[in-house]
């Protein structure tokens, strides 16, 4: 076993709390987007996933990821012997994670808690990003159901399959970082391809916002969005340079690489901005920010800066073309998850298969590099496998929310605003004028709660 | 019909409503409007840079009633509203031609 390092430990669980402040900064993010009416639905879309999951992850969420897989062996006639296929952690491995409280329980250099910290709050984001494509319509019940199914049906085998190595948590992991060898730094396949197909599946079964296509539904607060893809891109250099589980080398690598894919993806979406619509935005600075960063972060191990720059670059440019099919194809992905979640996940996770440098910390040549066709087959396989189960496993979980509890607000409060329905509360109050009255029995003032009212002192 | 219509303190508000309501009203409008009169607006620095905000935030209430009503309405507003400070407001009324009621048609008085 590894000796625990220090320096290791600290830089993970900082990067874990870097990690966690990416679903605030999320809820900016988004919550700025949508107009003045959803906007404090929309932030707690982000913000009920911190409660949901976390939860989840302690109790046995962790060990669906990360507990020994249940699966198969395949190739026993092979001459380097079988291979084995994990598809799901034993939930009960770690269930409630007290055995891992020992000073013997470690993952790699890490305490084994410090790397349950640090998955956590990827399982977190993870189920946040799916929010933006049923924005200002879905009922918060149905939204905090989804949390919890997706996140167990969804998610936790999924981040199995792709983070988790033979040996590392249990002896068997999962099938895509295994047997597959399909890579996958930070969560290209296993969060933005992932929730970016989740997302797609349930812009469809909810339906268009009411008003969609004909209706402007404009940015209420720019000021907010940018501030969220600050908090974003802070925060990501937790989660990609986190991704190597030790301060060194890797971790630098992919820190810069963080830098230079995301500089390049908001100067590509800005340039497409310029030259197809006369002006760029701000909106378009955030969104080209957001998409760079999912670009690179399943390669943000395996290629150069140069090559992190290439990504990022195709990343913000496509992404600024992918975010208009919504309205060819008539899919009312609100706030675009799958034009940058889906489209940046793949960008980069196809992209290591052309861009893979051999002197990277991964030691993997792309097409590019001399190493063929190989890497780009197992890329390919890695990304359709979880689109496919993603699209398909949300669509029927979305299906089994809307025949149960249901998921639409009423038309009538979705047009007057679902903060109000949903939360009893008002996103802003910027008006100089005392408009409530504090002790009320009626809903409108009248002159049996001015008795009250003065009895109780409320109010003035 | 009359038009009641009050130009009034922001803060007095709450304290112009529960008059109202006391004396019977069952509704009202208000919008929040800017203006002056003797009250003279306030300068506003920010970073040294001193801008004069001319434009002093009131609130425009409105109420409408049946002709016979509005002297006495006009007290009630009047006597709530006012704090002896410059800037508690001016209350006017106006003859209204016709209200209608939008949910069921029903017009003048009955629509008040």
């Amino acid at each position: 076993m590894l000796e625990i390092s220090a320096g290791d430990t600290a830089w993970v669980l900082t990067s874990a709390a870097l990690v966690l402040l990416m679903t605030p900064g999320l809820a900016f993010f988004y919550g700025g987007m949508v107009r003045a009416k959803g906007v404090l639905n929309m932030m707690m879309m982000s913000f009920i996933s911190m409660g949901t999951i976390g939860v989840l992850w302690v109790l046995f969420g962790y060990s669906m990821a990360f507990g020994n897989s249940f699966g198969f062996e395949v190739g026993a006639s092979r001459p380097d012997g079988p291979t084995y296929i994990g598809l799901l952690g034993n939930p009960f491995d770690f269930a409630g994670l007290a055995s891992l409280m020992s000073p013997d329980a470690a993952a790699g250099t890490l305490p084994a808690l410090a790397f349950v910290a640090f998955q956590a709050c990827f399982a977190i984001i993870a189920v946040a990003l799916v929010s933006g494509a049923i924005a200002d319509r879905a009922s918060f019940g149905g939204w905090t159901l989804f949390t919890v199914l997706w996140g167990v049906l969804v998610y936790f085998p999924v981040a199995g399959w792709v983070f988790s190595f033979d040996g590392f948590t249990g002896e068997h992991g999962g099938w895509i970082a295994n047997w597959l060898g399909a890579l996958d730094f930070a969560g290209g396949t296993a969060i933005h391809i992932n929730a970016g197909i989740s997302a797609l599946a349930l812009a469809l079964v909810l339906g268009p916002r009411i008003g969609f296509g004909t209706k402007p539904m404009r940015p209420h607060n720019m000021t907010l969005v940018m501030l969220g893809a600050g908090l974003l891109w802070f925060g990501w250099f937790g989660f990609n340079a986190g991704s190597a589980l030790s301060a060194g080398t890797t971790a630098a690598v992919a820190w810069i690489n963080t830098l230079a894919a995301t500089a390049a993806a908001m100067l590509g979406w800005l340039i497409v901005e310029k030259l197809r619509d006369g002006h760029p935005t701000s909106l378009g600075a955030a969104s080209g920010v957001v998409a760079g960063l999912v670009g690179i972060t399943p390669a943000a191990g395996s290629v150069s800066p140069v090559g992190a720059i290439v990504i990022g670059a195709v990343a913000g440019i496509l992404c600024a073309y992918a975010v208009g099919l919504k309205y060819k194809l008539g899919y009312d992905d609100s706030l675009d998850v799958v034009g940058v979640h889906f489209v940046g996940g793949m960008v980069g996770t196809l992209l290591i298969g052309f861009l893979a440098d051999p002197a990277s910390p991964a030691g993997v040549a792309g097409l590019f590099y001399g190493g063929g066709l190989d890497q780009l087959w197992r890329q390919a396989v890695g990304a359709i496998a979880v689109a496919a189960y993603a699209f398909v496993a949300s669509y029927l979980i979305a299906l089994l929310i809307k025949k149960t509890i249901g998921w639409r607000i009423s038309p009538a409060d979705e047009l007057s605003g679902i903060d109000l329905a949903e939360h009893s509360e008002a996103g802003y109050d910027l008006s100089p004028v005392y408009y409530t009255n504090k002790v009320q029995r009626t809903l409108v003032l009248s002159v049996d709660d001015l008795v009250e009212a003065e009895k109780t002192g409320a109010s003035k | 019909m009359k038009l009641v219509t009050a130009i009034i303190q922001p803060e007095s508000l709450e304290t112009v409503q529960k008059a109202l309501v006391r004396h019977g009203v069952g509704g009202m409008t208000i919008s929040e409007v800017s203006g002056y009169g003797r009250q003279r607006g306030h300068v506003e620095v920010y970073r040294g840079e001193e801008y004069t905000i001319d434009f002093i935030t009131k609130v425009r209430l409105e109420v409408l009633v049946d002709d016979e009503d509005a002297e006495a309405l006009t007290g009630v507003i009047v006597q709530a509203a006012r704090t002896g400070q410059v800037g508690d407001g001016k209350v006017w009324i106006i003859p209204v031609d016709t209200v209608v009621r939008v949910r069921t048609g029903e017009s003048d008085s009955a629509a008040i």
